[in-house]
């Protein structure tokens, strides 16, 4: 067992249920039925694999496990390389986990072309799969790039009115910024005469490439995790996605950024983070403070999720920049909670939003009194989103505040100042859908949830909750991973003591 | 053992009645919670007895919560003095009310929910109380600001309650950010967020000084004062306070036992669990006095004037936890303690007989529209007076006998003035200002409310009725506390069995309650003065001569006003801090993301592109003549410079 290709296997699963799909022939309605099934069976099989990770997972060693290497350049020295470590492997589970409830929530939602869209959302799952194993820059950049491709076409197609254009400006944001990374990766390919990542870590990069190294994976990421000021293609792309477009992008698309500051930025260019990190946090201070009043000010209910994604995508960058223990697992754990909070608040508007198709805020109001089980779940997710102590959202929230405390007690104020500014349009969105009397004629005829909806959110009640009272698996699995992180970094940096890296920029 | 069962005997009822509420009916979920919590009661007064008395503290650990590095802690329960006094007077409080819950309520078309909401604020404070390391105290924390948040906004189809429930979230979480960051300070400082663990550390960093926030400082203050801010958004404290009397908007049951007895007391506990830190941080201790004082005084001015029975109450319970905060300033937290003891018996009893009044009263809040009750009603006439006399302190001094809030109250300010600081006479002044407007106030509450003409529409006067008895035999049980506590605890809370009682719960530097009680004879009778004179005073305005309440209203016209609008607070507060937001959020969305960034950024891009792609789409005009002048321009350039270049 221990033998077997795992991670090949479970990102490879899902290409082949697409192809399958592909073959799918026959009436319309049959095509389209045999499609959700085998999407959804094809996901399932994934997700029970993937689980042979958790639990084959030796806990405690910050090595990469599960590894697989074959010659795919030899030419070049480019490898077929897939591991895991304590860091990504939670984000496997992440991604094989959503999808299942992605195609769920499509079910009865999506109507037209529900073959290519099975297909788009298995293949997108093979990719995002793949980014987290790959272990070498051109199979990384590949997946990574590659993502863009099915999301590019399930807001395109199945997007909202104005899907060409988020699917644009989503496509040429992301893409830009990638540009710059390739051309990153291509140099350190010459500094270090290989394209293996793990080898490359362990590769000291000269403090003055590091900048530019450094500046050009950060457009790179900073665009995808999205950081302010390169935001504005989140809330289009949000809106006009379909539900489980949406879920998947705030779930597993807003953790590629962040995943690569923590897989490349830190480990490879030490010196360089250490310099920049202040920039880091004045922007994610901006981030969390300037979209949490944006939120607050919008009438549109996915625009306001949107907005509040990029507000707690701030405290994960926070965190891995902060560099200790406290700050990184909170930036990772945050990103875990948010991908599975974030992801179930999208499905909430999505299960109003198949009844009334609508997602103005003011279209709504007092549905507390026939939704009553709606309006729980509602709560429970809102309240994770909130970071209430209990629920997932506290414990990546706070861990970054007393990580960020010990690196600078004013940027530990001001992303504290989160926990007021996000509570605020969390209430107040609830309040106004939720809470109020119910008026409207419309609304009073929309029934409670049905099983279906129950069972997409059933398995993020119980992690939002489950891991908010007890979080120790997650710890166990990624503490080795961190520590070692952390300890190199301070090696990379105790060792170029003296040439600070202040010195090197102003003093040529 | 017992204490797993305390604390989660209540959580139990909560998910019994939310989940299954339906299936057993409102009999039953009331009957699901209200049995669980009567024997976490009764097991509290077992626990009081093996703890407060014999004296054995424990932790009972449960199992890991955080593991992150050094930052490691559990889920346990501490249970020592502190804790079982708390213990106490949260399931006897709840008990009562979850009773009391059953008749007020009965007509209310949600009472599963209500009750599980009841029982899950029990739980969260239960774990607030019992816990052994800041962050477990922080779960406590804002999960009783989570289940006040639900009960206030109970009834969501008002709108005047959501907002009152946002508003309460919103102002707690202000606080809440300076206790994050205490603790962030604690655990940078002491390397643990463990109780034993920090206090035992303490000493050792008493000369220690830190950069925080761009001032150089004292590192223990800045951590108190952070911790501090905590506690004056959960406890109302001035400038935090705003939340609180709009919190009655929610069910009287829940102003009652969240709003006077136990949640708003949250603070007070804090302190004084903290007191090994706060003892050596002497300025923040300072801070704690004067900020405590100002809101006792502050409190009784705004509760001269306002006309809800419920808010008159509400400002009253502001101003209390001033008197505790200012006793924990001067070091007497067994005062402190001894006080929220005896004010959760009589201002939960003051709150359920004003519940009482407005069930009577078919909902009538206004105490404008009542007068004359005490005949319809005069059990709860009768148990509203020994609220009073309760909170205003009445006994004899010379003989130390009286109600609960006269030992209580006294030996608060006793403290304060044996302190002999500025700080100290600071707050045994406004303290003493305070009780003559307690006594005052409360005066006017059960004047207008009971006496004189009924100003009540004649129709729902016809029909005032006394509650039933579910309701009433509750508060009774209140009744004996309100009278007995104080003399009964006197000695055990601040009296010779102090120190063996609180044992090591407590950490005092100097013991200030033996100097109160060594204070010259006028410290310990200007209370009772002040009390006879507020109580006089009210009686011969409103009893006497009704009219001139009216006519000095008019004309003490700004004071009246100033008082009557909460010296401003709110007004000030929406033009600072709530309307800005949404402007500035309005603003950031409309110029900032789409006018500067899309417009600058990618919309400005594809526009340039776009405009750029048409001029240069203009040079393929199809004209012959067009190229060749181009070609021909050209030509010209390159030999020009060339020229330039080889002979130049």
């Amino acid at each position: 067992m221990s033998n077997w290709p795992w991670l090949s296997l479970v990102t490879f699963v899902p290409l082949a249920g697409a192809l399958f799909i592909l073959s799918i022939r026959g009436e319309a309605e049959v095509v389209d039925r045999n499609s959700r099934y085998v999407a959804l069976w094809t996901s399932l099989i994934t997700f029970v694999l993937s689980l042979a990770l958790w639990f084959g997972f030796e806990r405690g060693t910050a090595d990469y496990q599960f590894v697989e290497k074959a010659d795919w350049i030899p030419s070049l020295g480019v490898t077929y390389h897939m591991g895991i470590d304590g860091i990504s492997m939670p984000f496997v589970l992440l991604s094989t986990l959503l999808t299942p409830l992605c195609v769920l929530a499509s079910w009865d939602a999506i109507k037209h072309r529900v073959k290519e869209y099975m297909i788009a959302f298995l293949v997108l799952e093979t990719l995002m799969v793949g980014m987290f194993c790959a272990l070498d820059f051109v199979l990384f950049y590949i997946f990574f790039e590659g993502v863009l491709i099915p999301m590019f076409l399930i807001i395109g197609i199945w997007g909202g009115p104005r899907r060409v254009y988020s699917a644009f400006k989503f496509f040429l944001y992301t893409l830009a910024g990638s540009v710059l990374m390739l051309l990153a990766i291509i140099a350190l390919y010459f500094q270090a005469g290989t394209t293996d990542i793990p080898t490359i870590s362990a590769t000291a990069i000269p403090a003055g490439l590091q900048i530019w190294l450094w500046l050009a994976f950060f457009a790179s990421f900073a665009v995808k995790v999205p950081m302010w000021p390169v935001h504005t293609w989140l809330p289009d792309a949000h809106v006009e996605a379909p539900t489980a477009g949406s879920v998947i992008l705030a779930g597993v698309l807003l953790k590629m950024g962040a995943y690569g500051f923590l897989r490349f930025n830190l480990p490879i260019l030490p010196i360089a983070s250490e310099f920049f990190a202040p920039f880091v946090f004045t922007l994610s201070v901006i981030a969390i403070i300037y979209t949490s009043l944006v939120a607050l000010a919008q009438e549109d209910m996915k625009k306001l999720i949107a907005y509040s994604s990029v507000a707690h995508m701030g405290y994960v960058t926070i965190g891995i920049f902060v560099v200790n223990q406290q700050g990184l697992e909170g930036a990772i754990f945050q990103m875990l909670s948010h991908g599975i909070v974030s992801a179930a608040l999208f499905l909430c508007v999505g299960v109003v939003y198949d009844r009334l198709h609508t997602r103005e805020i003011d279209r709504y109001g007092g549905l507390a009194q026939n939704m009553p089980r709606y309006a729980l779940v509602f709560m429970v997710f809102m309240l994770a989103s909130v970071g209430l102590p209990g629920t997932s959202g506290f414990v990546g929230e706070f861990l970054v505040i007393m990580g960020a405390f010990q690196a600078s007690t004013w940027v530990a104020l001001l992303t504290a100042s989160g926990m007021v500014l996000g509570a605020a349009y969390m209430l107040v969105l609830y309040r106004r859908v939720i809470f109020g009397a119910l008026t409207k004629k419309d609304l009073s005829a929309m029934f409670d949830m049905n099983l279906r909806e129950k069972l997409v959110f059933a398995p993020l009640i119980v992690l939002a909750i489950f891991f908010g009272i007890y979080p120790l698996p997650l710890f166990d699995v990624m503490s080795a991973s961190v520590a070692n992180l952390v300890e190199n970094y301070e090696l990379a940096l105790a060792a170029q003591e003296g040439t600070s890296l202040a010195q090197i920029w102003t003093g040529r | 053992m017992l204490d797993i069962l305390i604390v989660f005997l209540p959580l139990l009822g909560a998910i019994v009645a939310g989940f299954l509420g339906r299936a057993l009916g409102d009999r039953g979920a009331q009957m699901a919670t209200v049995l669980p919590l009567c024997l976490a009661a009764v097991l509290s007064i077992i626990v009081f007895i093996q703890v407060g008395l014999v004296g054995e503290a424990r932790t009972t650990e449960l199992f890991t919560w955080f593991d992150s590095g050094a930052f490691e802690l559990s889920w346990a329960l501490r249970v020592d003095t502190l804790t079982a006094v708390m213990f106490c007077v949260v399931t006897i409080v709840s008990a009562v009310v979850h009773i009391y819950s059953v008749g007020y309520m009965a007509e209310d078309k949600s009472i599963p929910r209500f009750m599980a909401y009841l029982s899950l604020f029990t739980f969260f404070m239960l774990m607030l109380v019992s816990a052994d390391n800041f962050v477990q105290m922080f779960f406590g924390w804002e999960g009783v600001g989570l289940a006040s948040y639900l009960l206030i906004g109970f009834w969501y189809e008002k709108p005047s309650a959501c907002s009152a429930a946002i508003k309460a979230f919103l102002v707690n979480r202000v606080g809440d950010i300076g206790f994050a960051l205490g603790i962030a300070g604690a655990f940078l400082l002491f390397g643990a967020v463990q109780f034993d663990t920090v206090f035992a550390q303490v000493a050792n960093f008493s000369d220690t000084t830190v950069t925080a926030f761009g001032i150089e400082g004292h590192a223990l203050t800045i951590i108190c004062l952070l911790l501090f801010i905590g506690a004056m958004g959960k406890s109302a404290q001035l400038g935090l306070h705003t939340w609180l009397p709009d919190a009655m908007e929610g069910p009287t049951p829940v102003s009652a036992l969240i709003h006077a007895a136990t949640m708003v007391t949250a603070g007070i506990f804090m302190l004084c669990r903290l007191s090994p830190i706060f003892e050596y941080a002497p300025s923040a201790l300072e801070v704690v006095t004067v900020v405590g004082a100002s809101t006792a005084f502050f409190a009784a001015t705004v509760g001269l004037t306002q006309n809800d029975i419920k808010r008159v109450v509400a400002y009253s319970t502001c101003s209390q936890l001033g008197y505790m905060f200012f006793a924990i300033g001067v070091s007497a937290y067994g005062a402190a303690m001894f006080h929220l003891m005896t004010h959760a018996f009589f201002k939960a009893l003051l709150f359920l007989g004003a519940g009482s009044v407005i069930h009577a009263m078919h909902h009538e809040q206004d105490m404008r529209k009542m007068g004359g009750l005490y005949k319809k009603i005069p059990i709860t006439y009768a148990l509203m007076w020994i609220g009073t006399l309760a909170l205003v302190g009445f006994g004899i001094p010379g003989l130390g006998i009286g109600f609960a809030g006269f030992y209580s109250k006294d030996i608060v300010l006793e403290a304060a003035f044996a302190a002999h600081s500025a700080v100290g006479s600071y707050a045994f002044w406004l303290g003493i200002a305070a009780a003559a407007m307690t006594a005052f106030y409360s005066g006017r509450l059960i004047f207008m409310t009971f006496h004189g003409q009924t100003r009540a529409d004649p129709h729902t006067f016809e029909h005032a009725h006394e509650s039933p008895r579910v309701m009433i035999w509750p508060l009774y049980l209140l009744a004996v506390g309100a009278v007995l506590a104080g003399a009964v605890f006197y000695g055990l809370f601040v009296g010779d069995g102090r120190d063996g009682f609180w044992g090591s719960s407590l950490l005092a530097l100097h013991d200030i309650i033996e100097e109160a009680h060594h204070v010259p004879f006028w410290v310990k009778a200007l209370p009772m003065v002040m009390t006879l004179t507020g109580l006089g005073l009210s009686w011969w305005i409103y009893v006497r001569n009704p009219w001139i309440a009216g006519a000095l209203a008019e004309r003490l016209r700004p004071l009246y006003l100033f008082s009557f609008n909460k010296w401003y607070f709110d007004e000030l507060y929406d033009v600072i801090f709530v309307r800005p937001a949404y402007y500035l959020g309005r603003g950031f969305w409309k110029s900032g993301d789409g006018a500067l960034i899309d417009g600058v950024g990618p919309d400005g891009v594809a526009a340039a592109t776009l405009n750029l792609a048409r001029r240069a789409g203009r040079l393929q005009s199809g004209y012959l003549y067009h190229y060749a002048f181009a070609m021909l321009i050209g030509v010209v350039a390159l030999v020009s410079w060339y020229l330039l270049v080889t002979l130049g």
